[in-house]
């Protein structure tokens, strides 16, 4: 007997629809198993992991600080899957782009005045591009594989950071503490409440703009054709290499302003680590959104309820917060399984037709 | 009905298929005799290839039963039907492209034994059939028309008893389609019956005992084609009087040239491409120009030059008297030309995408209001589409389908239909029938007819014969890159393109890289 997946005639819309809610219950209740079997009671975690968070302005407030980074990192990366570019190194682009726009309130702290923090953003966005485009120059120029180069290059830039924090860009009045100086209030995101500064207006408005560019204009209608057909792209006119190259840096440039705001409004220093993984999760993000701007802004938010979620369970429960990583990993499967499922159907084959395999399945 | 020679090899009774709604074989009857060549007649989507695929195993019919020298046998798989002995021969080539031609074979015999004596045996096998292949040739490297050899062969290895050929010729010059006649005459002196699918009606009546036309799923008609003429086979087939194409005889080269290459040459732009070199061609006002050849001699490159996607020197391509060759495919486009290429799907249309999506893919530059400041008008979009439908008679079966959901023939019609739509100055065409039903092959052939009385040149890249002669005023022929001058059509024979398809056409030494 040998199981095959056959492509559905006609892929219904609404399970491509409900496959991400599908699959968010999945992962609910392998998340309540999974607290069983670390012998707590699953409601009650399953309470404290997704509920409890949204019962406080505090928790909200988090859930929205958290959300940003995925959001913004997600929608580049949507531009980049759509166009069938397989940028996984959104995490090296966050981080080299949050390197560039700190080093001026680090190298420069007399640079003090309004220009500060837009240089910076600029700075920040312009590294994440030069970041993301690494890979995509590679894969123009060399036909190398983007998912291999994106991915290393991430390590190459948390090293950086991390050599950069513990060395030259240390703090002189840190007490040799691995950070770098405090960020001036001019280097610094306005904060609107709490934590919440404007970091996540930019992601909306980032929003908005993917959303009518992907559905509206002919750069959209341009990375989708290259996506679903690059021959057909050709014979419209573009360029593939260039697309390549655009979605590169718009998905590094988002990036590395994901990783700039990071730093000038949550943390306010450089750390030698900087994200939980925001470049990684946001690929769940993009997937689990449909690779749709605005299914990424409610997607953001349900992974970054997991992070909170990961913290509250530790904190109440004592179950370790590495629980969230399960939990966001769970839900990439349970996404990719749910979208194969309506896309294909398995059939089964008897192994007594095993002789004509391939004309079976070629005809 | 008349009588046959010999006695039933394969005997279908009343054999239905159904496919959700729509009804592809309904209660056929079909008898194939021993040393019967038996022509298999109907347009696209007739059920024809349904039908095949329930005698080859690889479908299961929802009723009737099938009859094998006088046994009912159910083939279940297609495993079974070569165990009884019925080989078939793909339209779409069921080949590895990574493997060899020999280690293809191998995979489809049942006991393919020692490697080099099954090479030599394809060799000689091959040559004696006079259909030669090199058994080392990796598959990915060789053109179609040598592709289908290979599945030939390989059905003739497995000695069967009935050959099923779906639309073997369409890739072949006269002279080796005469070669393939030879060889399925022999075959069938030889007691080995063939199952003919085409759409080639001078060649049913050439070679075919005995004919089965299909309609609709339904068998409508037998006869003997020998006694037929093509217009009346025709006319089974589609169920009404054929719309021949109307050609009026005063199309000459009065215009200007406005299609001009000049010393044309082209690298291959892969390894195993073919190099495009020193061709001329003028396409004149008003008239058609047909380049024949084998495929695989260049016609995908020269289409590509013409277009834009692959870029010449300046001065090697003139449109309307000026030097284009630098320009890209929307420029070009801007310059009032037009282009459709042979693969509909994935190069002329993207799949997955909705039919007024797919217009945009070719107009979004030619100044009619689909893109404003960057932004694409899908009402404009959908006005088009709905325009391109009504002229051209797309059927689809909902409104604004995606391109994949679309029959061959309604597609070819849509992508076609964009173009002429337009009303382009030059028109270039690749294969503008290649695998379309009668109906649809008569509306695009009296299309490009009539845009080039309308003044405009178009340049038609085919590989059917009759259709060239049907349309064209002048047939230049491309072989191995080169292309010969363009006659006029009253000057050309079936004989004369078919020697220059072999090599005529040549005029320089053949250069030794890409050549197939």
């Amino acid at each position: 007997m040998r199981i095959e997946l056959v492509k559905r005639k006609n892929s219904s819309t609404t399970m491509a629809v409900l496959s991400p809610v599908i699959a968010v219950i999945l992962t609910l209740i392998s998340g309540a198993i999974l607290f069983a079997i670390a012998g707590k009671d699953p409601i009650h975690g399953l309470y404290l992991f997704f509920i409890q968070p949204l019962t406080d302005s505090w928790s909200i407030q988090e859930l929205i600080v958290k959300a940003t980074p995925l959001v913004l990192i997600a929608c580049g990366l949507a531009v980049c899957y759509l166009s069938n570019n397989w940028n996984i190194g959104a995490e090296g682009q966050f981080i080299f782009g949050a390197l560039c726009g700190s080093f001026l309130p680090i190298l420069f702290p007399d640079f003090d005045n309004w220009l500060t923090l837009p240089l910076m953003l600029v700075f920040g966005t312009l590294g994440g591009a030069l970041w993301g485009l690494i890979p995509g120059v590679l894969k123009t120029r060399f036909n190398t594989n983007e998912i291999l180069t994106s991915l290393m290059l991430v390590y190459v830039a948390s090293l950086l950071l991390d050599y950069l924090v513990r060395g030259p860009w240390r703090d002189p009045d840190g007490y040799n503490f691995p950070e770098s100086r405090i960020f001036s209030d001019s280097a610094t995101m306005p904060l609107i409440d709490g934590r919440l500064s404007v970091s996540c207006l930019v992601a909306v408005a980032v929003v908005i703009v993917l959303a009518l560019m992907l559905s509206k204009s002919l750069k959209g209608f341009e990375i989708r054709v290259m996506g679903e057909s690059p021959r057909a792209g050709g014979f419209s006119g573009f360029s593939q290499k260039g697309l390549t190259l655009f979605s590169f840096a718009i998905a590094g440039g988002l990036a590395g302003l994901a990783g700039t705001m990071e730093v000038s409004s949550s943390l306010n220093q450089l750390l030698p680590s900087i994200s939980p993984g925001y470049g990684f999760t946001a690929i769940i993000v993009a997937f689990l959104g449909r690779l749709n701007p605005i299914g990424i802004l409610i997607a953001g938010l349900v992974l970054s309820l997991s992070y909170i979620g990961g913290e509250s369970v530790q904190a109440s429960m004592g179950i370790s917060s590495k629980i969230a990583s399960v939990i966001q990993g769970l839900l990439l499967c349970y996404v990719l399984v749910c979208d194969t499922f309506v896309l294909y159907q398995i059939r089964i084959v008897s192994t007594l037709r095993s002789g004509a395999q391939k004309e079976a399945s070629d005809v | 009905m008349e009588q046959r020679a010999g006695k039933a090899l394969l005997k279908a009774s009343g054999l239905t298929k159904r496919f959700g709604d729509i009804l592809a074989n309904d209660s056929v009857d079909l008898t194939i005799n021993e040393g019967e060549i038996h022509a298999l007649l109907g347009e696209n989507g007739a059920g024809k290839s349904t039908l095949v695929k329930m005698f080859y195993g690889s479908l299961e019919a929802d009723a009737g039963s099938i009859e094998w020298s006088g046994e009912p046998v159910s083939i279940g798989n297609p495993a079974m039907a070569r165990q009884l002995g019925i080989g078939m021969v793909f339209q779409h080539f069921s080949l590895f492209e990574a493997l060899t031609v020999v280690e293809n074979i191998a995979l489809a015999l049942p006991k393919p034994g020692n490697m080099s004596a099954l090479s030599a045996r394809i060799k000689e096998v091959s040559e004696d059939y006079g259909l030669p292949l090199d058994p080392a040739d990796i598959v990915a490297d060789l053109p179609v028309g040598i592709r289908q050899r290979i599945e030939i062969v390989r059905c003739l290895l497995q000695e069967p008893k009935l050959i099923i050929m779906d639309e073997p010729t369409s890739v072949l010059t006269p002279q080796e389609a005469d070669r393939l006649f030879v060889t399925l005459k022999r075959l069938a002196s030889e007691g080995c019956a063939v199952l003919y699918i085409s759409h080639r009606l001078e060649e049913v009546k050439q070679i075919c005992h005995h004919a089965t036309i299909l309609r609709h799923g339904k068998v409508v008609a037998e006869c003997d084609p020998t006694k037929e003429t093509a217009k009346s086979l025709a006319q089974l087939m589609v169920g009404s009087a054929v719309h021949l194409v109307n050609r009026s005889t005063s199309a000459t080269k009065t215009g200007d040239v406005r299609l001009e290459l000049i010393g044309l040459e082209s690298p291959a732009q892969t390894p195993f491409g073919t190099s495009l070199q020193a061709i001329d061609l003028d396409v004149f006002a008003g008239e058609v120009v047909a380049i024949a050849g084998v495929a695989g001699n260049g016609q995908g490159e020269l289409f590509d030059v013409i277009s834009g996607e692959v870029r010449v020197k300046s001065d090697m391509l003139m449109i309307d008297g000026e030097s284009a060759g630098r320009l890209n495919i929307n420029e070009r486009r801007q310059r009032n030309c037009a282009f459709v290429p042979e693969e509909r799907l994935g190069h002329g249309a993207v799949p997955g995408m909705k039919l007024s999506k797919n217009i945009i893919l070719t107009r979004h530059t030619t100044g009619e209001g689909i893109v404003q400041a960057g932004f694409v008008s899908d009402r404009r979009a959908a006005e088009l589409e709905k325009k391109v439908q009504s002229e051209f008679d797309v059927r689809m079966s909902q409104p604004d389908p995606d391109a994949k959901s679309l029959s061959g023939g309604n597609l070819q019609k849509f992508v076609v239909g964009r173009e002429l739509d337009r009303q382009p100055g030059v028109l270039v065409v690749n294969q503008p029938t290649w695998g379309v039903d009668a109906g649809a092959a008569a509306l695009i052939r009296q299309g490009l007819i009539e845009l080039a009385h309308s003044g405009s040149a178009v340049l038609v890249i085919s590989q059917d014969l009759d259709e060239i002669f049907e349309i064209a005023d002048r047939i230049a022929v491309i072989s191995r890159g080169q292309l010969s001058d363009a006659e006029p059509v009253e000057e050309m024979t079936r004989e004369k393109v078919g020697l220059l398809m072999a090599g005529g056409a040549e005029k320089h030494a053949p250069m030794t890289e890409g050549a197939a």
